[in-house]
């Protein structure tokens, strides 16, 4: 088993895993960034750039550092390895240079998204890019287009991570999804107009890292942060049937897959479970979904309402033992 | 206990004599203040007639403004709403319409916007977080009213007039470094589409 040492850890990782993958298997802050790969689609992976690393040593047997950062999804890991990807400055701002690549045509109209809060570009330029853009011309634009009866496409927003193709192309059944034209100008769009009716379509909402795919029944309706995301499921047929519920109060605003640590879905929910069941009584509720604290979804989100009414109840206690503790002195 | 202040006085239940039982010195002493403030200056002004001066960042009641064709700022994002400590503010939104672009100035915008001016704390955090330039505290006073409804501001009584003579002018609450920034062209990121 090869053993590779990213950013001073070290780990042994079976033969053909990635170094994306084997820093994943570490955790924490040293995982890179990925805009384009995806665990579950296969194939995906090496377009976006941001997971770039530095490899400071090929492997043992040959220790020579690789010429250029490296796609760390994409690059199979080899014995001996040493990778750099927080610990080296080179690698930071080459990635500071991709975020402000990818946000190079993408309008940045967060204040209308409905991805807003939840968004992996608005993670990322928040995290390695910087406030200000150097690029003066008039952004690409194309028309909102509706796929199908569910999904909006703000083509404006993409940033051509072909996510979206993967999951039309291996989970559903027939491919009416994929990219048109090449560069500047290429374009996600449904096969000569087919719109999309494969239950699995929905997933491409999940999928998608930016605000180009978003759910047509959920459009406008709210923003995340003043949602409540609840775990649940019921019984399905066709898939785990196992979601995350966005609610506010007993009303269901909308029905997502549930996301890891990576923001990657591994359990894809059908479009029956996601647009048809907005009724709680249709769902087994098991309780608060965890939300990161850095997220802004955390605010006024309280996961454990058992702990949080023992710690007021305590705090009333020392407040009421005060009082009498003063008024008994005087 | 000693008070902090030394203005407070330890009462006692003396017996007055007969000229403290007439009250007259006393009355006499009580007409002699308010006589004296006759001639002071006023500390009063008899709004609405007459108005004080205002600083030009004096935080009031919420202006929702429109861009310079007219078009409503608000894009209904709900930054204001989650940054305001008195949960004052709802909003919601909804999708612009082919035709209605001289109304709205993007894709959403706010169908419906309340403010409930007897939540509002008149921070100013509203005003800081919005991204759009939209919402902004006026030198305008928010007036009294007889019903705790007619507090809900709605965007009848939040949305300057499009009259461009009767605009809310806000250019005075714009910093100068706010003023320089917006010159910048790495700033034009966020413009129109």
């Amino acid at each position: 088993m090869p053993k590779v040492t990213i950013d001073g850890h070290s780990i042994e990782v079976p033969e053909g895993t990635t170094i994306l993958q084997a820093a994943r298997m570490i955790g924490g802050e040293i995982v890179p960034p990925a805009m384009c790969y995806y665990s579950s689609l296969k194939g995906s992976g090496g377009y976006c750039r941001t997971c770039i690393v530095r490899v400071a040593q090929g492997s043992a047997k040959d220790p020579r550092p690789m010429p250029k950062p490296v796609a760390s999804c994409r690059t199979p890991v080899m014995d001996g390895m040493v990778v750099e990807n927080i610990t080296s400055p080179e690698v930071l701002e080459a990635r500071k240079g991709v975020v402000e690549f990818l946000l190079i045509n993408h309008p940045l109209d967060c204040p209308v998204c409905d991805q807003a809060g939840e968004c992996d570009l608005q993670n990322l330029s928040f995290a390695h890019g910087t406030e200000k853009t150097r690029y003066e011309f008039p952004r690409r634009t194309f028309e909102k287009k509706d796929i199908g009866n569910y999904i909006k496409l703000h083509m404006t927003r993409c940033i051509l991570c072909y996510r979206c193709v993967k999951v039309a192309d291996q989970i559903t059944d027939e491919r009416v999804h994929g990219v048109m034209n090449r560069g500047d100008v290429a374009e996600i769009s449904t096969y000569i107009e087919k719109a999309v009716e494969n239950d699995f379509s929905g997933n491409m909402i999940d999928v998608c890292p930016v605000g180009a795919l978003t759910d047509r029944t959920y459009r406008f309706k709210s923003r995340v942060w003043f949602l409540n995301p609840m775990d649940a499921h019921r019984d399905c047929k066709k898939c785990s049937g196992k979601a995350v519920l966005w609610m506010h109060g007993e009303e269901i605003y909308r029905v997502t897959a549930r996301k890891d640590q990576n923001a990657e879905v591994k359990e894809f929910i059908c479009n029956e479970c996601r647009y048809d069941k907005k009724d709680v009584k249709q769902w087994v509720v098991e309780g608060p979904r965890h939300i990161d604290r850095t997220s802004v979804i955390s605010a006024n989100h309280y996961e454990d309402l058992n702990s949080l009414k023992h710690a007021i109840g305590e705090q009333q206690k020392k407040l009421q033992e005060k009082i009498t503790q003063k008024t008994s002195g005087i | 206990m000693q008070s902090l202040t030394g203005r407070s006085r330890i009462v006692v239940n003396k017996k007055m004599n007969f000229m403290e039982k007439l009250y007259l010195p006393a009355v006499m002493g009580g007409l002699m203040i308010t006589i004296r403030h006759l001639f002071r200056r006023k500390v009063t002004v008899s709004y609405p007639e007459q108005t004080r001066p205002f600083s030009p960042v004096y935080r009031g009641m919420h202006v929702l403004k429109r861009d310079e064709n007219g078009a409503e700022r608000c894009t209904a994002c709900g930054l204001c709403a989650v940054a305001c400590p008195a949960e004052a503010i709802t909003m919601e939104a909804a999708e612009r319409k082919k035709g209605e672009e001289r109304l709205y100035r993007e894709e959403k915008y706010a169908k419906v916007y309340e403010i409930n001016m007897l939540r509002c704390i008149f921070c100013g955090l509203c005003e800081e977080a919005c991204p759009k330039e939209s919402i902004f505290l006026t030198n305008r006073i928010t007036p009294a009213d007889y019903k705790r409804e007619n507090f809900v501001y709605g965007k009848d009584r939040l949305v300057e007039p499009f009259d461009p003579s009767k605009r809310v002018d806000v250019s005075e609450r714009q910093t100068t470094q706010v003023k320089e920034f917006k010159k910048h062209k790495e700033y034009t990121h966020n413009r129109l589409f």
